[in-house]
């Protein structure tokens, strides 16, 4: 089946199989920070926002996205022009092998685009899909903050 | 000692960490070609059986199938799969498929298709008919008489003279005894015998287990792979194959974490066959199942301490007794139940030591190294040990700790007895700041206000526990790492090493160690770093050996390109080379002169005498000099549920000249906060047929940002003299910590001792019910 959307700003087509993952088919359009750690719900490393939300896309259907609009974290910084939290995660020391980073930045960037400081409580309770085993989270959590009180920039 | 640095001890950006989070295609996943055949490994559904039969005809013929591999078409090669230096420690006890399987999860046989379904649905096709064996699920079980032999082929043997029996299931054994301790515990004042049990683990890095193999235009095979051990793989995967280390190339892209699981050659001979089979590329990655069946896992170990000690105080004699599961293969078996005693024994002052290590195999998941290797199980034991052994001294077990551990200068006949499979390295403790560390985290914590069990009462109550760590930095003459390095017509650096930053950072820790050295910015440093064609050889990332061992070689290699470039320079401002120092990207000259380092490259490369400025150098260690740390947590237990919670948690360590302190302050709470999952949460559950329950994030529990404490890191700076600029090892040690710390605190808060892990909410509650508490 086909299906048309758009993907981090350019329109889309792409034929699809019906019970294609979004995130096998986002990886064959070569969008490679989409991860995947477990494959079932579990680890938050396949995160993309889909009309805003951050989702887990190893638990969607590429068919589901027909229509809509997918932001992966490709889209939201560059290495001239990174987003504060990616500028917020390097400058604290917080990225470690990274592997989680793409979709825990996405699930991030979701909770600040409604409410621009959130408390860490907040931040922990939207992040807890996330499984990152190299930080302990706590330079996460810092940068996190720096986001939040407007110390990021 | 030069203690004012220009790079180091400088929190500066890990340098791949930008394009890390931009999402840029980094990992072995990303750069596999789209035409890739995949591969799916059919697993024993049994413990221990035979494999009377296999018939893959039917499987080879179905759609996309382009090859099998099982025990009857590969060659018979007994190796290790274990990554370390060679000849390796561990048994080899191991061949690419065998005749008979091990454990629920061990290979059978692996097909190559154009699809994972198509290689899934071959899978089905494959005929095999097993005789079940009895089977072995547990230490106790392993070491019965008449017990199942689980390795009863004729060719297993270890490589190295070692004990290795495995006749009676032993995958190896290490003692040794310093004096007697059963008269040193008689001529105690106090004495504690104790038993500890440790479970099983799983290392869950977020990316698991990948390999692709490819053959490049000149035939020869290039695997990419997420390990740990570039060089260790080459060599293994030719032994395997049987085919010559020149015909494999072996690539470390960026890794999604390894924290010892990727320091075992698992996945990449079998991707290297299919290829050279199929002359295809071929992909392999582990689902999260596989990962934790079917991968490496922390070794469950047995540990007996017996620990006596005079009126005063002072331990007189400490016996350590350990048996480890090493599972279904030997992989680390000897290096890790050494590294239990090894590596904590020298922590402790006593006249009298004793320890004997063993590992035995059983019908379960195979053991491994596991970050803090073998030295998270017994810190949990003997720090454990110690605080009910102060409590019966009747001393605070801070106090207990401050008068019996060891101080700078000291040495421990244990650096001598145990070593890698070899005697070890006499040394003497260099740099050490453990007293400064407790002190430090004491205050932090406020150990001031714990109390006693006895006077808390309520639902919720509270304690405070603490544990002395000690690990080491590298495998003192055993490892080696290689660096070279040449200017560039600008004046940067291309650095090619073999160490392999597998999340760590120590591509960015090694690049400061050069820029330091050689007087430049940091970021004229262009690192490349693991592959076997073009960088130097090294060990590879694991033995807390990288910043130590690999930062000496950095630093010998920049001082040879010093010494090059001052000698252009001086040819260039007429001058004598010993008039001039590198800073700022310059070389300086008597009077006030100067030249630049691009000049420098530009003269070198294009103007006169012209050669590369360049070197390749090398380092070994002659001691494996201790990271010390103290941890102290808090924490409190619901007495209707025996839920533990972490409030606050506290690691003070000293791990010489932090070279990027913010990296060395991730490498410590990403550890701890391992430690605590494996404190409390993770836990393997098995049917009585050896198959493992919950092998899913959704049933083994790893934690969040939501589960943490706040964990607070206190670099507490010493300066080991033979590290580069005064640099020792950080990223193991934080790992042992918060076992002994929270079951510590537990005693602390309703006087129960946990002397078996998990801490969940069943045995915490369990232990105060049987004991009274509530
Ligand atoms: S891969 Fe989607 S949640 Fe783990
Ligand atoms: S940085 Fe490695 S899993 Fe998060």
């Amino acid at each position: 089946m086909n299906i048309a959307f758009t993907l981090n700003g350019k329109p889309q087509e792409l034929t699809i199989s019906p019970n294609e993952k979004l995130t096998e088919a986002l990886r064959r359009l070569g969008v490679y920070s989409v991860k995947t750690g477990c494959n079932e719900g579990a680890c938050g490393s396949c995160v993309v926002n889909v009309n805003g939300r951050a989702v887990k896309s190893c638990l969607m259907y590429a068919a589901q996205v027909d229509g809509g609009c997918v932001e992966t974290v490709e889209f939201i910084g560059s290495l001239d022009n990174p987003h504060p939290i990616q500028s917020a995660l390097v400058e604290e020391g917080a990225v470690q092998c990274g592997f989680c980073m793409g979709g825990l930045i996405m699930s991030a960037k979701a909770v600040f685009d409604k409410n621009p400081s959130p408390t860490d409580e907040e931040l922990a309770i939207h992040l807890d899909g996330h499984l990152c085993r190299c930080t302990g989270y706590e330079k996460i959590q810092s940068a996190l903050r720096k986001v939040s009180s407007g110390a990021a920039s | 000692m030069k203690k004012n640095f220009n790079v180091v001890n400088k929190s500066v950006r890990k340098i791949d960490s930008l394009s890390l989070i931009t999402g840029k295609p980094m990992f072995v996943g990303d750069l596999k070609p789209a035409d890739a055949l995949v591969v799916k490994m059919l697993w024993s559904p049994h413990a221990h059986a035979r494999i009377v039969s296999l018939d893959a005809s039917a499987a080879e013929k179905m759609p996309g199938v382009h090859a099998v591999l099982h025990h009857g078409n590969v060659p018979r090669v007994l190796h290790t799969t274990a990554g370390q230096g060679f000849p390796e420690p561990s048994p080899y006890d191991s061949v690419m498929f065998d005749n008979k399987v091990r454990h629920v999860g061990d290979r059978v046989a692996a097909v190559a298709a154009e699809t994972a379904e198509q290689a899934a649905a071959a899978l089905k096709a494959i005929k095999v008919v097993y005789e079940e064996l009895p089977a072995v699920m547990s230490i106790e079980d392993a070491m019965k008489p008449g017990a199942p032999i689980i390795h009863d082929e004729p060719d297993a043997h270890a490589a190295i003279p070692v004990p290795y029996e495995p006749e009676r299931n032993l995958a190896a054994r290490v003692a040794m005894d310093v004096g007697d301790l059963e008269a040193g515990l008689k001529a105690s004042d106090v004495v504690l015998d104790r038993e500890y049990y440790t479970d099983y683990a799983q290392h869950c890095p977020i990316e698991p287990h990948v390999a692709m193999a490819q053959i490049a235009v000149d035939g020869r095979i290039v695997i990419t792979t997420s390990t740990q051990v570039p060089f260790h793989v080459r060599r293994i995967v030719a032994q395997v194959l049987q085919i010559p280390v020149r015909r494999i190339r072996v690539i470390k892209p960026r890794i999604g974490g390894g924290f010892g699981a990727k320091q075992e050659v698992l996945l990449e001979s079998v991707v290297a066959l299919f290829a050279l089979r199929t002359g295809r590329a071929v992909y392999w990655k582990y689902t999260r199942e596989e990962e934790f069946v079917s991968s490496r896992t922390r070794h469950p170990e047995k540990m007996r301490v017996r620990v006596g000690a005079g009126k005063d105080g002072k331990i007189r004699a400490i016996g350590l007794d350990c048996i480890s599961n090493s599972g279904a293969y030997g992989a680390h078996a000897l290096t890790v139940v050494c590294n239990s005693g090894s590596k904590i024994l020298p922590l402790y002052r006593s006249d009298i030591i004793h320890f004997v290590g063993e590992s035995v195999y059983t019908n379960l998941p195979v053991g491994g190294a596991y970050r803090g290797y073998g030295a998270t199980q017994s810190s949990f034991a003997i720090d454990c040990h110690m605080d009910e052994l102060a409590e019966q001294l009747g001393m605070d077990s801070l106090e207990f700790r401050r008068i019996n551990t060891v101080r700078s200068g000291e040495t421990s006949p244990v650096f001598r007895a145990l070593g890698e499979g070899k005697a070890g390295v006499e040394q003497s403790v260099g740099s050490c700041e453990l007293e400064r560390c407790m002190k430090l985290g004491a205050k932090e914590i406020g150990w001031k206000r714990r109390g006693r069990w006895q006077d808390k009462t309520g639902r919720f109550r509270r304690g405070i526990g603490m544990a002395a760590l000690m690990q080491g930095s590298s495998i003192p003459e055993i490892d080696m790492g290689a660096v070279s390095l040449k200017i560039n017509d600008d004046g940067s650096f291309n650095m090619l090493m073999g160490a392999t930053d597998i999340g760590t950072g120590s591509d960015t820790v090694l690049a400061q160690i050069a820029a330091e050295t050689l007087g430049c910015d940091l970021d004229k440093l262009i690192v490349y770093s693991s592959d076997t064609d073009m960088t130097p050889f090294d060990v590879g990332a694991y033995a807390s050996s990288t910043t130590y061992l690999t930062g000496m070689a950095v630093k010998n290699t920049a001082e040879k390109v010093v010494k090059q470039m001052k000698d252009v320079a001086a040819a260039m401002m007429e001058c004598s080379a010993k008039d001039i120092s590198l800073s700022d990207n310059k070389a300086h000259g008597p009077g006030g002169r100067s030249v630049t380092f691009s000049e420098i490259a530009l003269r070198a490369l294009y103007g006169t005498d012209q050669f590369q400025i360049g070197a390749i150098s090398s380092a070994i260690s002659h001691k494996s000099p201790s990271p010390f740390s103290a941890h102290f947590a808090e924490v409190e237990v619901d007495t209707q549920t025996g839920k533990v919670s972490v409030l606050r948690y506290v690691a003070a360590v000293d791990c010489g000249t932090a070279i990027n302190p913010k990296l060395s302050e991730g490498q410590t709470e990403g550890g701890v906060l391992n430690g605590i999952s494996y404190a409390l949460t993770e836990e393997y559950r098995f049917s009585p047929k050896g198959r493992m329950l919950n092998s899913s994030f959704l049933h083994y529990k790893i934690m969040t940002m939501r589960d943490k404490p706040e964990i607070k890191t206190i670099l507490v700076p010493s300066y080991e003299k033979t590290g580069p600029y005064g640099a020792k090892s950080v990223s193991e040690i934080c790992i042992n910590g918060p076992m002994p710390s929270i079951a510590n605190a537990i005693y602390n808060a309703v006087g129960v001792r946990m002397r078996s892990s998990p801490f969940t909410p069943e045995r915490v509650w369990r232990a105060m019910k049987e004991q009274g508490r509530i």
